[in-house]
């Protein structure tokens, strides 16, 4: 009597289904997006693609929402109020360009330095970089120096690739996996499926982290570390494994400098360099010959241990003796760093007896003939199955850099470096250690491009960005005595810096996709008021000029003085190139586009073309013909293929040559994007079996290496377990060679700069009276939403739309706090007024909240009344970019060898409030919606049926 | 018929959700809302979607809990809940209109939305909260268990899944079909212990859930030092005479 | 649970006014009433007003009130439908009865019959709309032996409040309403305070350990909820009222709807005829504001399950 209604069980979903590549986060999933009636109906992943695999994040889905946001951008404006107070005229295009070209072109005339170019996390870097030098700014960087600059260089000067995306575990064979401070990482969905595969197949995996949610939740081990002190525990494990000899020696005197002999001569300008012969190369103890040999050199058998004469009568001791003498010591015993990890020192011990069983009792050897660089062939890949992953809980300290160099040391000793089960290089890592380029600026001058690209790496005091007085040449103070190895500038500073002059004074800010006046600042306070901060001598802002691009209305908007619209993500084309941040895995390089799915609907211009178009108004050279014609006219797509950065090689590695048949090194190939639209907007390469691992010592990769342009020679990368560099800068410090650390910075340098990885006290802690401060306080990223690109996004306010700070239980108790109480959060920084969640799974000593949560009202299109706003909060404003005042001055909130900003290193003290109003402090002044942004409805009905 | 099938239909398809590997994510959530805001229940409406008490329809949502502790180790799970398509749900029969309805062929549980009168009492029936009204357009919603995806001839055979599992990048969530015990949804529950939420309902669902597994403490409590068993000699000693190959 | 204004008004509303018919149609029909016009039309009308009111404000709460007709199809499985058609047969005997009450003063052979019809199927219509409440599994306060007789008992018990002041507005008082009063009132009054003793005695067989299924890996409890903000779900059904207001309420309940009518029905009886109306008038309006916090009471304190998975004890 009643039949079950018929419904339609195949409506077409779409009229077109289009490749691209998602930029919800920097994790670039490849995405298929459905077009039905002119709308986007569905985005999910591509299957065929290789960081994803068909599988989409939470951010990813709601890609629809990002779209078709209120909050887009939708003309160019100009400031006409007061900076900060959000007063704008809409104007054209030509104007805006025209406007810029003039700041900039005046600039460019007089002191290029004068602008200050920095960048957020964008995909772009290698065109933005590009575009600095061309300039003639060394005044460029993008976001790695406040991100994780540490594990990056840290990786890049021990092993020649990093954690970070540069490399990743070998989920498909690891059996044991350790996690050091990870929430998502930019790996967000490759970690999510490789831990998913972990699981299925049984190995464990252990979480170290004081907080466990997201991934920690999953861990079959937990270990609620103490902030900040993961060296200690690192290099514990450490000392246990070489106490117990569960080391890889063979794997050491292959693929490592353990043997290279290191000078001792204490005093000397060359002690603790390693010793070499007259051809410049290092030399080793070959044990069956009694002699000095290059410890290059194949089918030797070289001494780890002892002590050796030199030609010219010094001692030298092999690398691995330093290394055994150190962490052999009683001081890294488990039971000396327990208390100061807040962990038994028997589970630190049980640890290091799992990895020593996992890598060396069950190894696992694969049937894959390969030829290692000598050109000796082996018929097996051997596997010590242990992988590692740490990210920013190691990184946003200010030990981190020596904290992940002990990580890298304690997987190198293990063996599990490029091997199967361990962790991989993606390529174009491992590159040679440390990377070639140096870092250029001195010597900017007008109308004149730098002669390199800004960002660099430093192997010595001689490749430091100084000037003749010896001050820094850079705004951010990158690659001076302050942060030395600063491989990705000091974004962090750029603001504060530029308002006191310090250095120098700037007269541009230009700004792209950093919302660099709320959650990517620290000291978000402070900031504002430097943005709009005058000299009340010239009545002029102390920061003369900002221009920025953003695609919505953040907070940073109304801080600008010229704001150019960029289009979203849908709209236009990118390049995720192996120039830059590539999509590869450690099976094969691979890159990507973007390509429009729809046009934009609003008067906005892709800032990579807009980039070009500026740079063609400049005449900068790399984009003017001679007879000063644009050279890209077409913008970014233009310049995506016809662009080369040497002979052959460009932006896309895929489909290259006049035929578009040759891949890595190739003519341009005007068809080049057509052919990636052909091919789901991605190329991959999948390397033979053979180049799979040991690629730094794989004659066949390092050869494939060579051609698609990642190394200039293939001679095996040597992993650097002792640090040459970083010796360079010490004897530097103990007062060696011309350039040398002023004064006030040479106790730093020296203890700092050690070759071989140490553990520090985090320099806020030991700055700040613990008993005032006695907790530490923690940001963690949400897997939903990416910074603050989610605020305005419809679904992700709904899931994390506020946040609370969470307290341990038992440190609740203690306080007296309980759920849904109002607690003041105070640092030597600032006091915030915050709501209180209670948890167990979170260290003692440790207080978090979720990152970038926290808007400013009026912001984003949100309702001044939104929950992000009255409710939640920034931590940031708690943190300084400066450190207390000590010896007369400030230095800057970093570690001190690579000025990676120590976001972590916060302390602080919670106390109960009286709520009052429940709502958050410090509250600002409701921003402005920009002229030409509507109203948002209140109702969402995406998807209605007509 | 808002009376029950008489029978258990010929497949019974519901779900699995593995908490032991759940991370919380919310893909499932958000890739949900994505395909059905347009599908079979379109929209799945968002009220003060811009301001504050914002609230939609969302047919899938992912809670955290934390349980043991206080003194033990407390284990952190992500728990994802969606309809269970129950084999006994009093959401179907207590609906008045007959817009509620559990199909035949499948199990499905589902809505005609032209029927509907938005009356809410399904929602109150529902043990798990699963249902979800759309105040803006006046009627009852939940999951479809993306009936309109699972056999859509318009999409290639390998997407014709639910949007939620589909997108799981940690492939915490199965689909399949219960009544066969050889597929993947059957033997998942027979090996990892799949269980029912809420028993003591009766609601039967076909959904189930797989608990978190116990935490693995391998291997030995410590290793030993090897200079120890060498009597003297130093600690070098043994790296001395080892003969290592380049 | 939410207690919405229009379902609380709805149910007793309509239950007063489902008890008066019924009350009316047996005491017409076994003619201790004798028909009249002029009461007739008050208390019929009255009886039907409340009803269609309560009806009428039944489908406020609907999100598709238009399509309200919908509703009668499925009564062979939900006590909604069954309600809804219990509603609109009981109808076609009332207007019978109505028609023969008023228009031809007649309750005897075929009215007679009506109103037997009459005042089966509005207890029907009752014990359907308790029934809709008994049926939900998911509520504990609901799902009960107690839900249904006490609406069928408070139906019938406010319509004999009613019937009392009506009568004697006409002259018709006869002390049997007053003594039916008291022992509906005191039946009703039983039938609460178990109700209320049950529902806090008797513990939910659920808990967030069934729930989720960790209670393995000991006490479970909520650390962060799907949603920042509050959905339909706990909007819904995660109403809660305080213990303290809860017991002030019951209170409240207690006096105005059986305490003061049971006090001012017993002094109607002793004082005769003269005190019906304006104590029964007084007994009324006490009785829908006991009513009307009995009900408030009945969402309110009823718990969903539902709610476990929110960190709520149900
Ligand atoms: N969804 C989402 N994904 C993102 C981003 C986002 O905003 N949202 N941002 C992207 C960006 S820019 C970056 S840099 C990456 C960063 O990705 P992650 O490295 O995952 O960054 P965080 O969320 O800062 O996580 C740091 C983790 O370290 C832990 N931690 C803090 N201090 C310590 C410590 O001393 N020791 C140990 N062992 N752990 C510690 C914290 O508890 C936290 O879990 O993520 C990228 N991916
Ligand atoms: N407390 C605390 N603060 C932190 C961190 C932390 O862990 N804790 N992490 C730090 C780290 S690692 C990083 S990388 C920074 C991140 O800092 P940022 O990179 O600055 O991240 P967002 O602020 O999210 O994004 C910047 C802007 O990009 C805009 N945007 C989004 N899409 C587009 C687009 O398509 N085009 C353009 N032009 N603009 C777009 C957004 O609207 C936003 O205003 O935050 C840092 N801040
Ligand atoms: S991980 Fe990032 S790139 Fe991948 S789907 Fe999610 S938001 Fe998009
Ligand atoms: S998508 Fe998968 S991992 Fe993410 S919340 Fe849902 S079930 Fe869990
Ligand atoms: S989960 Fe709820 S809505 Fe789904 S079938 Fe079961 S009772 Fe019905
Ligand atoms: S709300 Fe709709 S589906 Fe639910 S019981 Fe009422 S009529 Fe049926
Ligand atoms: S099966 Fe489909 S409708 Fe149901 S929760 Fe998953 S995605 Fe949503
Ligand atoms: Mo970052």
């Amino acid at each position: 009597m009643f039949d079950e209604p018929q419904i339609d069980l195949s409506p077409s979903v779409a009229d077109e289904v289009k490749f691209t590549t998602c930029y919800m986060c920097a994790c670039r999933c490849g995405i298929k997006v459905h077009v039905k009636d002119g709308q986007i109906r569905y985005i999910e992943g591509n299957r065929n693609h290789p960081v994803n695999k068909g599988v989409l994040c939470g951010k990813g889905s709601s890609g629809i929402m990002q779209h078709y946001s209120p909050a887009r951008l939708r003309k160019p404006l100009k400031r006409v109020g007061e900076r900060g107070a959000g007063e704008f005229v809409e104007i054209e295009w030509d104007e805006a360009l025209a406007l810029a070209a003039d700041w900039l072109g005046n600039i460019r005339k007089t002191d290029p330095k004068k602008l200050a170019f920095f960048t957020g996390r964008d995909q772009s870097q290698s065109l933005t970089g590009w575009w600095a030098m061309q300039f003639g700014t060394p005044n460029f960087a993008a976001h790695g120096g406040f991100c994780s600059v540490n594990m990056a260089a840290a990786g890049l000067y021990t092993i020649g690739g990093s954690f970070w995306e540069f490399g990743e575990p070998d989920w498909d064979r690891a059996k044991y996996f350790m996690m050091f401070g990870v929430a998502e990482d930019h790996d967000s969905n490759p970690i999510k499926t490789g831990l998913g595969k972990l699981k299925a197949r049984g190995a464990k995996f252990v979480s170290v982290n004081p907080i466990r949610t997201g991934y920690s939740a999953i861990a079959d081990e937990w270990i609620g570390i103490r902030p900040g002190t993961d060296g200690l525990f690192v290099l514990a494990l450490v000392h246990e494994l070489l106490h117990a000899d569960k080391i890889d020696l063979d794997y050491l005197v292959r693929y490592t400098n353990a043997h290279w002999l290191v000078i001792r001569d204490d005093g000397a300008a060359d002690h603790g360099l390693f010793a070499r012969d007259g051809d410049g190369d290092h030399l080793c103890w070959d044990a069956s010959q009694n002699a000095l040999v290059k410890a290059k050199k194949a089918d030797v058998t070289p001494s780890v241990v002892g002590e050796f004469k030199l030609p010219d009568g010094r001692l030298a001791v092999p690398a691995f003796q330093l290394i055994a003498e150190r962490y052999m010591d009683a001081r890294y015993s488990p039971d000396a760093v327990a208390d100061q990890c807040g962990l038994p020192a028997d589970q630190i011990r049980r640890i290091a007896a799992e990895l020593a069983e996992v890598a060396f009792e069950q190894q696992i050897e694969l049937d894959v003939e390969w030829t290692d660089w000598a050109g000796r062939k082996h018929d097996k890949i051997v596997g010590r199955p242990v992988a590692m992953h740490a990210m920013r809980g190691i990184s946003a300290h200010s030990n981190g850099f020596h904290t992940c160099r002990a990580i890298h040391l304690l997987q190198t000793l293990l063996g599990a470096v490029e091997c199967p089960g361990g962790f991989r290089f993606k390529p174009p890592f491992p590159k040679p250690i440390p990377p070639g380029p140096k870092p250029s600026g001195r010597g900017a001058a007008p109308m004149k491009p730098l002669a390199g690209m800004p960002l660099g790496f430093t192997s010595g005091p001689e490749d430091l960005l100084l000037e003749a007085d010896g001050s820094p040449v850079r705004i951010d103070k990158a690659y001076s005595w302050d942060a030395p190895i600063a491989a990705h500038g000091l974004m962090h500073m750029v603001i504060s810096n530029a308002w006191k002059g310090d250095p120098y004074k700037i007269d541009t800010l230009f700004m792209y996709m950093a919302n660099m006046s709320w959650n990517s600042t620290m000291n978000t306070k402070g900031v504002m008021e430097m943005l709009t901060d005058k000299d009340p001598s010239t009545g002029q802002y102390r920061i003369p000029r900002i221009i920025y691009s953003d695609a919505f209305a953040s907070e940073m908007v109304s801080y600008a003085d010229l704001v150019l619209p960029d289009t979203t993500y849908l709209e236009r084309w990118d390049c995720i190139s192996l120039l830059d941040r590539p999509i590869c895995e450690a099976d094969g390089p691979a890159d990507a586009i973007r390509q429009p799915i729809v046009q934009p609907d609003r008067d906005v211009r892709p800032f990579q073309s807009v980039l070009l178009d500026l740079g063609a108004r400049l005449k900068l050279p790399g984009m003017t013909n001679e007879d000063g014609s644009a050279k890209y006219p077409g913008g970014y797509p233009d310049y995506i293929v016809n662009h080369e950065r040497a002979p052959g090689i460009g932006p896309l590695a895929g489909w290259r040559g006049p035929k578009g048949d040759e891949h890595g090194r190739g003519a341009p190939n005007k068809n080049q994007l057509e052919a990636y639209v052909d091919h789901e907007c991605f190329w991959h390469h999948d390397l033979p079996d053979d180049q799979k691992f040991y690629k730094f010592a794989n004659l066949a990769y390092l050869k494939f290496a060579c051609h698609m342009g990642f190394l200039g020679a293939s001679d095996q990368i040597v992993l650097q377990l002792y640090s040459e560099p970083l010796q360079k800068f010490r004897l530097a410090a103990e007062g060696h060679g011309p350039n040398q650390p002023p004064d006030n910075m040479r106790a730093r340098v020296k203890a700092t700069f050690d070759p071989l990885p140490i553990w520090y006290e985090p320099l806020e802690e030991s700055m700040v009276d613990k008993a005032q401060y006695p907790l530490h306080a923690l940001t963690q990223r949400p897997m939903i939403m990416y910074h603050s690109w989610g605020s305005q996004n419809v679904w992700l306010r709904q899931i994390l739309g506020r946040n609370k700070l969470y307290v341990s239980t038992a440190k609740a108790r203690e306080l007296g706090l309980v759920d849904g109480d109002w607690a003041r959060v105070t640092s030597h920084n600032g006091s915030i007024k915050v709501q209180i969640k209670t948890m167990e799974g979170v260290n003692p000593d440790t207080v978090w909240t979720w990152n970038a949560i926290g808007k400013r009202a009026g912001s984003w299109t949100l309702a001044p009344d939104a929950p992000e706003a009255r409710k939640g909060f920034l931590l940031n404003h708690l943190i300084s970019e400066l450190l207390p005042t000590k010896d007369g001055a400030r230095v800057s909130n970093s570690d001190p060898v690579t000025g990676q900003a120590a976001w972590f290193d916060l302390r602080v003290r919670v106390e109960k409030c009286e709520p009052g109003a429940e709502v958050s402090e410090p509250q600002f002044e409701p921003l402005k919606r920009p002229p030409g942004v509507a109203a948002p409805p209140s109702i969402n009905r995406y998807g209605a049926k007509a | 018929m808002t009376s029950l099938p008489a029978a258990p239909g010929e497949k019974r398809l519901g779900l699995v959700i593995d908490l032991d590997t759940c991370v919380g994510c919310h893909a499932c959530a958000t890739n949900c809302k994505e395909w059905n805001t347009s599908g079979h229940s379109a929209p799945l409406t968002d009220i003060n979607a811009y301001q504050a008490e914002q609230r939609g329809v969302w047919f899938n949502r992912v809670f955290t809990y934390e349980a043991g502790g206080q003194g033990g180790e407390a284990r952190t799970v992500h728990f994802p809940k969606n309809c269970l398509h129950c084999e006994k749900p009093d959401c179907v029969t207590v609906c008045p209109t007959g817009a509620s309805y559990k199909r035949a062929e499948d199990g499905i549980v589902l809505i005609n939305h032209d029927l509907c009168i938005g009356c809410k009492l399904c929602s109150w029936a529902c043990p798990y909260g699963a249902r979800e009204f759309d105040e803006d357009e006046g009627v009852m919603k939940k999951c479809t268990l993306c009936i309109d995806k699972i056999y859509n001839e318009n999409l290639p055979e390998t997407d014709r899944t639910p949007a939620c599992v589909a997108t799981c990048p940690s492939k915490a969530r199965h689909f399949g079909d219960f009544a066969d015990p050889q597929s993947n949804v059957s033997q998942l529950t027979r090996e990892r212990g799949g269980f029912d939420l809420m028993p003591e309902t009766g609601y039967r669902p076909t959904s189930k859930y797989l608990p978190p597994r116990p935490g693995k403490r391998a291997g030995a409590a410590r290793l030993a030092p090897v200079e120890q068993s060498m009597g003297g000699g130093g600690k070098f000693l043994r790296w001395v005479d080892r003969v290592l190959s380049r | 649970m939410h207690p919405a204004y229009s379902v609380i008004f709805f149910t007793t509303a309509s239950g007063a006014g489902y008890g008066l018919l019924a009350l009316l149609a047996v005491f017409g029909a076994a003619g201790v009433l004798a028909p009249h016009t002029g009461f007739g039309v008050v208390a019929i009308g009255c009886a039907m007003a409340l009803i269609g009111a309560g009806l009428a404000a039944s489908t406020f709460h609907l999100g598709r009130p238009e399509r309200a007709l919908n509703a009668f199809s499925q009564w062979r499985s939900s006590w909604l439908a069954r309600e809804g058609v219990a509603a609109v047969v009981a109808f076609a005997p009332a207007l019978v009865f109505a028609a023969g009450w008023i228009c031809l003063n007649d309750v005897s052979g075929v009215f007679a019959w009506a109103a037997a019809a009459t005042a089966f199927m509005t207890l029907a219509t009752v014990y359907c709309t308790g029934m809709i409440y008994a049926s939900l599994r998911p509520i504990r306060q609901w799902h009960n032996a107690l839900t249904m007789p006490t609406y069928v008992t408070l139906g019938l018990m406010t319509g004999a409040l009613l019937l009392a002041p009506l009568s004697a507005a006409f002259g018709l008082y006869r002390p049997t309403f007053a003594i039916l009063a008291l022992v509906l009132v005191v039946a009703g009054w039983l039938m609460k305070r178990a109700y209320w003793r049950h529902i806090d005695a008797t513990p939910s067989a659920s808990s967030l350990g069934t729930a989720t299924g960790l209670s393995a890996f000991g006490a479970v409890r909520m650390l962060e909820a799907p949603h920042t903000e509050e959905n339909f779900i706990m909007r819904e059904m995660g109403f809660q009222v305080a213990r303290k207001h809860a017991r002030k309420l019951r209170l409240l309940a207690t006096l105005c709807l059986f305490v003061a009518p049971f006090v001012l029905m017993a002094l109607i009886l002793a004082l005769g005829a003269a005190a019906a109306l304006p104590f029964g008038v007084l007994a009324v309006v006490l009785a829908a504001v006991g009513v009307a916090t009995e009900r408030w009471l009945f969402f309110a304190e009823a718990t969903h399950l539902s709610m476990i998975y929110y960190g709520r004890a149900v």
